[in-house]
């Protein structure tokens, strides 16, 4: 059956049958592989898109339930080719990752997070990414990721005497080379 | 060994890892990712028996369904094929991709169909049937091993695929010299490392050129020669290609026998061929499965606490299929003694073959699980001396001027400082301190326990184990390698043979090869050249890429140096000698010449008139680096196992309500010793990351199997991964003991917080629940068990009160 899907942004058509899931049809249909399949049954997080800037598991929805969403995966978060959003230069700045296999999940989950609260706790960290499973990091530097997100997107947002502050952040790289 | 005594400028330095890039905008190339035309899908058939004799199977009704080109059985596979290799010298274990006859375990593939989906080929795979003859089946590895049991593969007539008895010094002697013994029994259970990625494989035969493509989620030594093998075809057939970033492997991702299904399906149906597996697959039929190990140890000790003898059995139940299982025995025999000095040590190796899946290699290859029965040991020494856990350790570490160490099994440690380390630990967590913390929260009502572990990660893995387990095997190297060119316009692009799995090995290079040329490492351009391109590697296992493929790109690196000296001194007309190299610039300080990098590569890339005779032109070099250390086959049982040994040191802090009896980490503290580190950043991942892994394995993961052979733990529902809730914040202490037998002083990483975590979780909940006279002795521990082993402890201890 048809289906119209609004995904990062685009209004995508897709002739898909009525078992395949939301994961199947971004990936093979979309070729959006960014979205990874782990488990298929709704535990490991690797296939996290935001639906309307929600975390949700792909592999548990049908393609023809997602309509009417608006779709995010990890493709849309970037906003320029070679360009990196702040979470993800944060994800990049305390190598919270390494074979990056749940990384598209972990990091979708991160923005949803500071969309709502951008002075998260520890806590409020570890609980946002509890449903993304995590084989390689033991999460430390996953939770340092977010915590850096947040506090570079916080001086980002900040008024006045921030902006100076905000503005050698964001060009500098933090403290890496 | 060890020439750099510089400043580094850019080893040991906090920069990024190039990789990150790539993952973080979900731009990685994973298997899955690979989409070529015309691709068929593969869905398998599993035994639904833990043992029985194929009678028949009839694949008419699955060969009409929708879609489906091919339902291949094992007998039409086995005749095109040859049996997978096997590392002991057990001819009759044979084992093929698809059930032969005879079906071995609950899950095992038995026929693979072949369809334009997917979602074709499992629909279709329904309507396969099988008539099946059940077999005596047995699943427990003592079983196995009593000549009555059913042999698993009647042509080998028991179960028993290994057992060796090594005795390395004056073992007898030393227990009866000994005025304390003990003796226990632990049990490791049967986990793994399950990435998240399941095993994957992507196989086109290209029959005008004779060439078999493969992509692959693979972390395998020799995978290509193993493919051409099976298949009966050339080596150079084979094209594995190793760009694809592989989703986690930890050791387990070796789908051979998925990766020859696939390829046999490909040439067969003239179409590219897809073999993924799902996670239903991938935990019951993924042969990927860790050690499954029963320990019975005895210690022979004084009443000091100094251990002076141990025997060790390890009984260790392979699975169906001999795979991996047996070495994994082999590799703990390098560190067979812990940082300890224990001068003698007998050691019974005992691996049988049971209706369970087949192992794979695990993450440290056999070494945790070792480590716990050490660590158990000397827990076990200290209370019965009375004398602190810590204390007992101290008194029988190897000290740091002992270095470097001959064990009695033959294997030289490279270097350590144990002591130091502890007292760096200890003072940074404030030992009396979270004495006092745990005893303020048993105060309240809760248990709470203090868990320590002391061990080594032997690193830079080579395949001693082979020979000294396997006397037909003569394996003595097991090297890697990297090639570097310079091309025309001055860009450096070197080389790595081998597919990663996340652990940073681009970055590692050019880290390398940036530091000893003097370059920015960011402008070296690191490629992943095909099988067929490729220079001899043997994968990122045993612990090995930042001793070997850093070693390699290290002499790589300095031979293009040497060359562009020699080219420099030849222009100014002086003795190599008297050059410098400098960031790329060689001068001579007597004459003030000097010849820039960009003069430099244009002579070598265009003035043949201008180099010294005998040079070739461009600036090409390569390496193939041996092991360090490894140079002799074992003799008398005897061998120098892996070159460098990492320390690891673990103080934990846990609690629970003794009703509910699940444990919270309220603090965890590890010292860790990996010699010069490389790479902050992937060390710190690498430690964390083993940390996690061993919490599973010591609280939540078990591929558990029930009475009637069937695996019970077949989703994340039932096989438990640690989430951010489990993995507490890891506070990392670190030291630096540089090994003599590296480059840099480096040592490897790669298996860190996974060798002692488990122990010193163990050990925080025995000391936990001591004070109800109970322990545990078998991993994993779940939440029930403790809770019920309290209630059965206080219902009895009632009941004697009454």
């Amino acid at each position: 059956m048809k289906v119209k899907l609004n995904v990062n942004g685009q209004q995508r058509e897709v002739e898909v049958e009525p078992r395949k899931t939301l994961l199947d049809t971004l990936r093979e249909d979309f070729l959006l592989v960014g979205s990874h399949v782990g488990c298929e049954h709704g535990v490991c997080g690797a296939c996290t898109v935001l639906l309307d800037g929600e975390p949700s598991r792909s592999c548990l929805m049908f393609a023809v339930q997602a309509d009417g969403y608006e779709i995010t995966t990890i493709e849309g978060l970037a906003p320029a080719p070679g360009e990196l959003s702040v979470v993800q230069d944060a994800f990049c700045e305390m190598h919270g990752l390494q074979c990056g296999y749940c990384t598209p999940g972990m990091v979708l989950t991160a923005h949803a997070l500071l969309n709502h609260n951008d002075t998260p706790s520890r806590e409020d960290i570890v609980e946002a990414i509890s449903g993304n499973i995590c084989r390689c990091t033991g999460y430390g530097q996953i939770v340092e990721a977010v915590e850096f997100a947040a506090d570079r997107l916080r001086k980002a947002n900040a008024p006045k005497q921030g902006v100076l502050e905000a503005a050698e952040t964001n060009t500098s790289h933090g403290g890496r080379k | 060994m060890s020439s750099s005594r510089l400043p580094l400028k850019f080893v040991a330095s906090n920069r990024r890892v190039r990789e990150d890039r790539r993952f973080v905008a979900g731009q990685g190339h994973y298997v899955a990712d690979v989409a070529l035309d015309g691709v068929l899908h593969v869905a398998m058939v599993p035994s639904q028996h833990p043992a029985a004799r194929i009678v028949s199977i009839d694949v008419s009704a699955a060969m009409k369904m929708p879609g489906v080109h091919y339902a291949l059985t094992g007998e039409e596979l086995a005749k095109a094929t040859n049996p997978l290799m096997n590392g002991l010298d057990t001819p009759n274990v044979r084992r093929f991709p698809l059930a032969v006859g005879q079906v071995r375990y609950a899950g095992e593939w038995v026929v693979a169909v072949a369809a334009e989906s997917r979602a074709q080929a499992e629909d279709a795979a329904e309507k396969v049937r099988i008539k099946y003859e059940p077999l005596p089946y047995v699943i427990d590895p003592e079983e196995a091993l009593d000549p009555s049991s059913p042999p698993v593969h009647p042509e080998h007539g028991s179960n028993v695929l290994m057992d060796k008895t090594f005795v390395w010094g004056d073992v007898e002697k030393h227990f009866a010299e000994s005025p304390r013994h003990l003796s226990f029994r632990v049990v490791w259970g049967r986990s793994s490392t399950v990435p998240i990625e399941t095993f994957g494989v992507v196989v086109k035969w290209d029959p005008w050129r004779e060439i078999l493509d493969v992509w692959a989620s693979i972390q395998m030594p020799k995978y290509p020669d193993q493919i051409a093998r099976a298949l009966r075809i050339p080596a150079n057939d084979v094209r594995v290609h190793h760009d694809v970033d592989v989703g986690g492997a930890f050791g387990v991702k070796r789908g051979i026998k998925h990766t020859i299904v696939a390829a046999h399906l490909a040439r067969l149906l003239g179409r590219p061929v897809r073999l993924i597996e799902d996670r239903l697959d991938n935990m019951r039929a993924g042969d990927a499965h860790g050690p499954d190990r029963t320990f019975d140890v005895e210690i022979a000790f004084n009443d000091d606490g100094i251990v002076k003898s141990m025997k060790m059995r390890a009984l260790d139940n392979a699975g169906a299929y001999a795979g991996r299982a047996p070495f994994q025995l082999g590799k703990p025999i390098g560190a067979i003694v812990g940082p300890y000095k224990i001068q003698s040590v007998q050691y019974r190796a005992i691996s049988v073959t049971s209706n369970k899946a087949a192992q794979e290699a695990v993450r440290g290859f056999g070494q945790s699980p070792t480590n716990y029965a050490i660590e158990a040991a000397i827990d076990k020494v200290a209370a019965a001396v009375g004398l602190d856990r810590i204390e007992v350790r101290r008194r029988n570490f190897i000290r740091s001027e002992e270095f470097p160490y001959l064990i009695p099994s033959g294997t030289r440690y490279d270097s350590g400082d144990y002591h130091t380390v502890v007292a760096k630990v200890l003072a940074h967590a404030d030992y009396e301190g979270l004495k006092r913390e745990r005893d303020a929260l048993r105060a309240a009502g809760l248990c709470a326990g203090i868990g320590i572990s002391a061990c080594l990660e032997p690193s830079g893995g080579n395949s001693a184990f082979e020979p000294l387990l396997n006397e037909k095997n003569k394996t003595s190297t097991w090297m890697d390698s990297c090639r570097i060119n310079v091309d025309g316009v001055g860009s450096i692009t070197a080389t790595i043979h081998t597919s990663s799995s996340g652990q940073g090995h681009e970055t590692l290079a050019a880290t390398v090869i940036g530091e000893v040329l003097g370059v920015n490492p960011d402008l070296i351009r690191i490629v992943r050249p095909d099988s067929l391109n490729s220079l001899p590697s043997n994968a990122p296992v045993g612990s090995r890429m930042a001793i070997m493929l850093g070693g390699a790109a290290f002499h790589a690196a300095n031979k293009l140096k040497a060359k562009m000296m020699r080219l420099a001194a030849h222009q100014f007309g002086c003795s190599e000698k008297d050059v410098v190299y400098e960031g790329g610039v060689v001068s001579h300080p007597a004459s003030k010449k000097k010849l820039d990098w960009a003069e430099l590569v244009n002579i070598a890339h265009r003035n043949f008139h201008l180099l010294p005779e005998g040079m070739e032109p461009g600036l090409e070099v390569a390496h193939v680096m041996q092991v360090p250390t490894g140079t002799k086959l074992p003799e008398n049982g005897r061998v120098q196992m892996y070159p460098c040994h990492s320390f690891e040191f673990h103080l934990v802090l846990l609690a629970f309500d003794p009703q509910v009896g699940k444990p919270e980490i309220k603090r965890y503290v590890i010292g860790h010793d990996c010699g010069v580190v490389i790479n902050p950043g992937i060390v710190k991942g690498m430690t964390i990351g083993g940390i996690a892994h061993g919490i599973g394995a010591a609280l939540l993961e078990e591929f558990v199997y029930d009475s009637e052979g069937q695996m019970v733990a077949q989703s994340f529902m039932d096989y438990l991964l640690p989430s951010s809730h489990e993995v507490p914040e890891v506070e990392i202490v670190h030291h630096c003991t540089p090994s003599p037998f590296t480059v840099f002083g480096q040592k490897g990483a790669g298996e860190s917080g996974y060798m002692g975590a488990p122990a010193a979780i163990s050990g925080a909940i025995n000391d936990a629940v001591a004070s109800f006279g109970i322990s545990f002795s078998k991993l994993p521990i779940r939440i029930a068990a403790i809770s019920d082993a309290i209630a059965a402890a206080q219902e009895s201890k009632a009941k004697v009160q009454k």
